[in-house]
């Protein structure tokens, strides 16, 4: 399980749109890179991240290498009512991880 | 600090603002006064960077503008680089912008990542940090939900790190 | 008696001889980034050192070593015990009778009161440790401690960093002292006041230590960094400590 930082506001108003912001902690190794005896690091990246609002697609990338170590990415929802929000990181090696935090929507 | 490009050159001109102008705003903005992809790419980098544009759009050359690259027009390191791309777009089930991807000129590989929103995102913006090998053309095409596709480059540069690890 | 004019040019001329020995204002790292840098720093749900932040905050709860015992049984709530702590570090350590750095004195009281294996200085645990204690005194003046035991190493410190090494034969004091504010390259050469460490810096792609900079640096020059721990990286740490007082913390922080 990497280590994540997640940002959602501590309420909304119904109708507004909220940011929300996520890091995790994964080098995102390229596979452009040697080591310091010449052999390639393999690459070993995120690929796909996803936002859903229960269980609704809101947000969703599609990640290369040129992203950098340690992704961040700041988006954002339109709060309609109170939801459960859920932030899924996939890729390589079998990389898989969901958080969950709660939108509340007063 | 401001530089400006001798208007000799191309049909391109930056303005860099100074470091004192910080108090405004975090991100520095570049907003190049004219499009560089409608003509023809001079060198086999540009070339690939606009085919791999338009394997993305499926052909279609897309239009300049609408959409925003907020971008530091000089970086300090590469390895990490704070970037934020959003289109206007009233994201209605009706119109919105259903994607944003971000390509590149002289990385490894021309792709960046490909950012998808639904009229749930209530906006067409996303903030990331991106890896930048070199001083290069970054491109950002976004599609709309009627199938239009609009288009924007920034150049950036990019310094190295004077005294490096090993 | 000389008249009244000749004393008000010697006290003119010796004026003017003071403010041109005097140094320049201080600048941190922080005030040499970019705006786009300052940013990602400023905010904690941008900056990525709080990804260690957040794993010290974790292990300062969590039991450890032999003695089965958190840093919290002992220390209590860190934002009200490790409050000023990272400002007063190098402090002196009475059982080693020498200075320890901060990083040094967790290791240590893992050692002693949690009686726990070593952690690697540069691995994400002892990181995250020092991370989360530097982070509770960000904002607070640099004090280093008023302590004489300090003064000899100090004074090391202080001639290590006026001391020429590598095969480039540079001491610290030419880059740091004499072309602060200059650039190498395209970089603008910082005064290296350490009041961000540990931080997450943009060559690293990732979070790092003090030691691990001045290793950068000495690699830079192509001398032989010190080995860890070594008592001229503590004298080194310990003097620009002290010629940073009064600077603010800005823990942990974000640098190209």
């Amino acid at each position: 399980m990497a280590r994540t930082l997640i940002h959602v506001p501590e309420r909304a108003r119904a109708g507004e749109v909220v940011e929300l912001r996520v890091t995790i902690a994964h080098p995102m190794e390229t596979g452009y890179r040697s080591d310091n005896e010449g052999r390639p690091v393999p690459r070993d990246i995120l690929r796909r991240f996803s936002c859903r609002c229960d269980g609704e697609l809101v947000f969703s990338a599609e990640l290369f290498p040129a992203v950098a170590a340690y992704p961040y990415f700041a988006f954002h929802v339109r709060a309609t009512r109170s939801a459960s929000l859920s932030f899924t990181w996939e890729g390589d090696q079998g990389f898989a991880q969901t958080e969950t935090r709660a939108l509340v929507v007063a | 600090m401001t530089i400006a490009v001798d208007p000799g050159q191309a049909p391109r001109r930056r303005v860099l603002l100074g470091w004192g102008a910080a108090g405004a705003c975090a991100l520095l903005t570049l907003r190049p006064l004219s499009a560089q992809t409608t003509s023809a790419p001079t060198t086999p980098e540009a070339a690939a960077l606009r085919a791999a544009v338009l394997a993305w759009t499926g052909g279609v050359t897309p239009r300049q503008g609408r959409l925003e690259i907020d971008i530091a027009p000089l970086v300090e390191n590469g390895n990490s680089v704070p970037v934020a791309l959003s289109m206007p777009s009233p994201m209605t089930a009706e119109d919105h912008v259903t994607a944003i991807a971000l390509f590149n000129e002289r990385n490894p590989q021309r792709e960046v990542a490909v950012f998808h929103f639904t009229p749930r995102s209530g906006l067409a913006q996303v903030a990331t940090r991106i890896r930048l090998a070199t001083s290069q053309t970054l491109t950002a095409v976004a599609r709309t939900s009627e199938g239009a596709f609009w288009s924007r480059d920034v150049e950036v540069i990019v310094t190295l790190a004077a005294c490096i690890e090993s | 008696m000389r008249s009244a004019g000749t004393w008000s040019l010697a006290l003119v001329c010796a004026a003017a001889a003071v403010a041109q020995t005097a140094s320049p204002p201080r600048r941190t790292g922080f005030d040499d980034m970019t705006p786009a840098l300052q940013a990602m720093q400023r905010d904690d749900t941008r900056n990525p050192a709080m990804l260690w932040v957040a794993e010290g905050e974790r292990l300062w709860d969590a039991p450890a070593g032999a003695a089965g015992r958190s840093c919290a049984q002992c220390h209590g709530p860190a934002p009200a015990s490790m409050r000023g702590v990272a400002a007063r570090y190098p402090a002196f350590d009475e059982l080693l009778a020498r200075p320890l750095t901060l990083a040094q004195r967790i290791a240590q009281c893992r050692q002693r009161h949690q009686r726990a294996e070593p952690l690697p200085a540069e691995g994400e645990a002892a990181l995250g440790l020092l991370a989360y204690v530097a982070r509770q005194s960000r904002g607070l003046p640099i004090a280093p401690p008023d302590d004489a035991r300090l003064k000899p190493w100090a004074d090391r410190g202080q001639r290590l960093f006026a001391q020429r090494i590598g095969q480039l034969d540079l001491a610290c004091a030419h880059c740091h002292d004499q072309r602060a504010g200059l650039r190498l390259g395209a970089t603008p050469i910082p005064q290296g006041h350490p009041t961000g460490y540990p931080l997450y810096r943009l060559e690293w792609q990732g979070l790092g230590s003090l030691p691990r900079r001045i290793r950068n640096c000495m690699t830079g020059v192509r001398a032989e960094p010190y080995p860890a721990d070594a008592d001229e990286a503590v004298a080194l740490e310990l003097h620009l400590m002290t010629r940073a007082a009064g600077l603010g913390i800005d823990a942990p922080a974000v640098r190209p």
